[in-house]
């Protein structure tokens, strides 16, 4: 696993991976309007992550994916999500401030991207937390399953 | 109404939530500002709680609903309420007093036992989590939603009790408990399917109007699911197999948690035998179902503790068996609710049952917290390993001492005080089922003796353990529970009138005030 799969895998990777990305921020970023949101397009960008370790093994990646840097920035998109929760506590837990404000997300027509108040931020939120969970998880599997490898 | 009272329900839950997320981070600026955090958070949270329950005792223990994100109805004139919720009777407000003397003692305890291992960031985090749990168990007003808390804290309980990675026990403990509370998480989620699929809405107070007088199959089929999930996740015989191992292999401070996780549970199952079903389905031979079940639990919980040689397993088993103890008075209760002519012993059991969860977690509580002291110093679980902790730990031995005899339902300690009135309201009905319970009181007394006797008296052992003073904030913790034990067994007619009879009172009259608080609120 830490050597890394062959050069066709490893080319095709580096065109996709990209893409993968690409795609799964549009999913988080659509998910107020479209099927699919934040945690479903976190999913999606950590399977880009998944293909590069795969493909390149942990020792190619030469620490590209930092699990402590990970760790923080998924502890930081939980409690985004929490903090977005308690900005409504002026009416209620949860209360959608920016919603029908007239303010950047609070546009009247439903159909328009900036649109929802605050569920694309909590989209976003929640797509960070699940990329980065997912692949800090992914990092310990590849750690563990390389220990048993040597053992 | 002030605005912190208002929000005071969901805070309960969005506070330690914050603060479990925040751990990590905060523990990388280091460990003793995060042993600080933790501890505000618990204060915090406990303070929320008794703040939250003395203004619903004041204002005449009327049932609060908590809606989150705005207003009950919907602007379309949608009748059915589909909203999240949290609602609180005096059941939950009684469960939630339990939860956070529980939550404080154990977060206390915890502060300074790991000083010095690792991983004490994701147990603490791990800990709060499962606090979280427990509270939204017993505070939503959403059947979907009592399933979501359900997994946090199965989640949280089997990543506590596989904690200790090196040891191979926990982590089979932990695989035992993933898979039955994933189980018993199915069954649940199932019934809620089921209940879905037919009526359409999630609201307890919702369905407990659709269901009606005599349920339907799926009603029926519902219900079966719903109890044997929740008398899984409580630790019921015959399916209390997970229930040693994980009280066993969790951190000391881990299990009191636990024990109140059980409590959630058996909460659940109450509130989904008098509020949902109710006066709507309520058979005798269901009463008798959980009588049975409970004297099972009562007699292989007790026999079981008997033949234990190690310390903490054989807390454990007492611990199943006092979950029998308040099934068996929760089913009299039941039994006596539904006949023909309700009798007035039925409530007296009701009573005692729920004084008896209060009571319980804090003898447990405080049997497995010293527990956790009396290992770390003996180097060893076994029994026949211990010997003369008596001659140095002169705190944690008088604790133990209380902890047993209030389990044991020794006059005057706490635990006394509520087996009385589970007897007494037993006899009424069965005088054989009390005889069973005053008998299995009378051997875990024995049980207990002889497990204070092979750890604390006798001779000094050498120690394993380097000696050093037992922490202070460990003390404050037990003394806490102490406290509780002793003033709950003096003082028994003080706080049951006070918290446990309205509690009582939700579950054998409550169920229209609980359904109209949320129905009523639902104008066109």
């Amino acid at each position: 696993m830490s050597s890394g799969m062959s050069v066709i895998v490893r080319t095709v990777t580096r065109f996709t991976y990209a893409l993968i990305i690409v795609f799964g921020f549009y999913v988080i970023m659509h998910g107020h309007l479209t099927p699919g949101g934040g945690f479903q397009g976190g999913a999606v960008v950590a399977s880009a992550f998944a293909l590069a370790l795969v493909a390149f093994g942990t020792a190619g990646l030469k620490g590209a994916l930092n699990r402590h840097l990970l760790q923080s920035l998924e502890e930081v998109g939980a409690l985004a999500f929490l903090g977005l929760a308690f900005a409504g506590v002026g009416t209620a837990f949860f209360y959608n401030i920016l919603a029908n404000s007239g303010s950047v997300f609070g546009g009247s027509d439903p159909a328009a991207l900036a649109s929802g108040g605050v569920l694309p931020l909590m989209n976003w939120a929640v797509g960070l937390k699940v990329m980065t969970g997912i692949a800090s998880i992914l990092i310990i599997m590849v750690i563990g399953a390389r220990k048993e490898a040597t053992e | 109404m002030n605005a912190l009272l208002h929000h005071a329900p969901v805070l309960l839950v969005a506070v330690p939530l914050l603060g479990a997320f925040a751990v990590p981070l905060v523990g990388k600026l280091g460990s003793g500002l995060r042993r600080f955090f933790v501890g505000l958070i618990a204060l915090l949270t406990t303070a929320i709680a008794g703040y939250l329950a003395a203004s619903f005792y004041a204002a005449g223990a009327s049932p609060i609903v908590y809606v989150l994100g705005g207003r009950l109805s919907l602007p379309s004139g949608m009748v059915a309420p589909i909203r999240i919720m949290f609602e609180l009777d005096g059941l939950s407000v009684f469960m939630m007093l339990i939860t956070a003397l529980a939550a404080l003692a154990a977060v206390l305890y915890t502060s300074s036992f790991w000083k010095e291992r690792s991983g004490a960031t994701l147990k603490d985090s791990l800990m709060l989590l499962l606090i979280v749990g427990i509270f939204g168990m017993e505070m939503t007003g959403d059947l979907f939603n009592f399933f979501v808390f359900l997994e946090i804290t199965s989640i949280a309980a089997c990543s506590l009790v596989g904690f200790r990675v090196w040891n191979g026990r926990s982590q089979e403990a932990a695989f035992k408990v993933m898979t039955l509370y994933t189980l018993s998480g199915l069954f649940v989620l199932l019934a809620v399917g089921l209940l879905y699929g037919q009526y359409g809405g999630l609201n307890i107070a919702y369905l407990a109007t659709m269901i009606g007088s005599g349920a339907a199959l799926v009603d029926k089929i519902a219900l079966g699911l719903l109890l044997t999930g929740l008398a899984m996740k409580a630790g019921a015989v015959p399916m209390h197999m997970w229930a040693p191992d994980a009280y066993g292999e969790a951190p000391g401070a881990a299990s009191i948690l636990l024990v109140a996780n059980s409590q959630a549970s058996l909460y659940g199952l109450f509130r989904v035998l008098f509020t949902l079903y109710g006066s709507a389905y309520s058979p005798q031979s269901l009463a008798w179902i959980l009588i049975g079940l409970a004297v099972l639990t009562i007699i292989v919980g007790v026999t079981m503790a008997l033949v234990q040689r190690d310390l903490k397993r054989l807390i454990a088993f007492g611990a199943v068996s006092q979950i029998g103890y308040m099934m068996l008075a929760v089913g009299v209760g039941f039994a006596a609710m539904t006949a023909l002519q309700p009798s007035d012993f039925g409530f007296v059991a009701l009573q005692g049952g729920l004084f008896h969860m209060i009571n319980d977690a804090a003898c447990i509580g405080l049997l497995f917290l010293a527990a956790g002291i009396v290992i770390r110093r003996a180097g060893t679980r076994d029994l026949q390993g211990m010997g003369g902790i008596a001659h140095d730990l002169k705190w944690t031995t008088a604790f133990f001492m209380l902890g047993a005899f209030a389990l044991a339902g020794m006059p005057p300690l706490n635990g006394f005080a509520s087996k009385l009135m589970i007897y007494e309201s037993t006899f009424r009905l069965s005088p054989v089922l009390a005889i069973v319970a005053i008998l299995a009181s009378i051997l875990l007394l024995a049980v207990f003796l002889r497990a204070f006797q092979a750890a604390f008296l006798g001779p000094r052992t050498e120690p394993t353990d380097v000696m050093r003073p037992v922490p202070i904030s460990m003390l404050v913790s037990m003394g806490l529970l102490a406290l509780v034990v002793v003033a709950f067994g003096l003082f028994p007619g003080f706080f049951v009138d006070r918290i446990v009879t309205p509690a009582a009172q939700a579950l054998w009259s409550g169920r229209d005030a609980y359904i109209q608080a949320v129905m009523s609120g639902m104008g066109g």
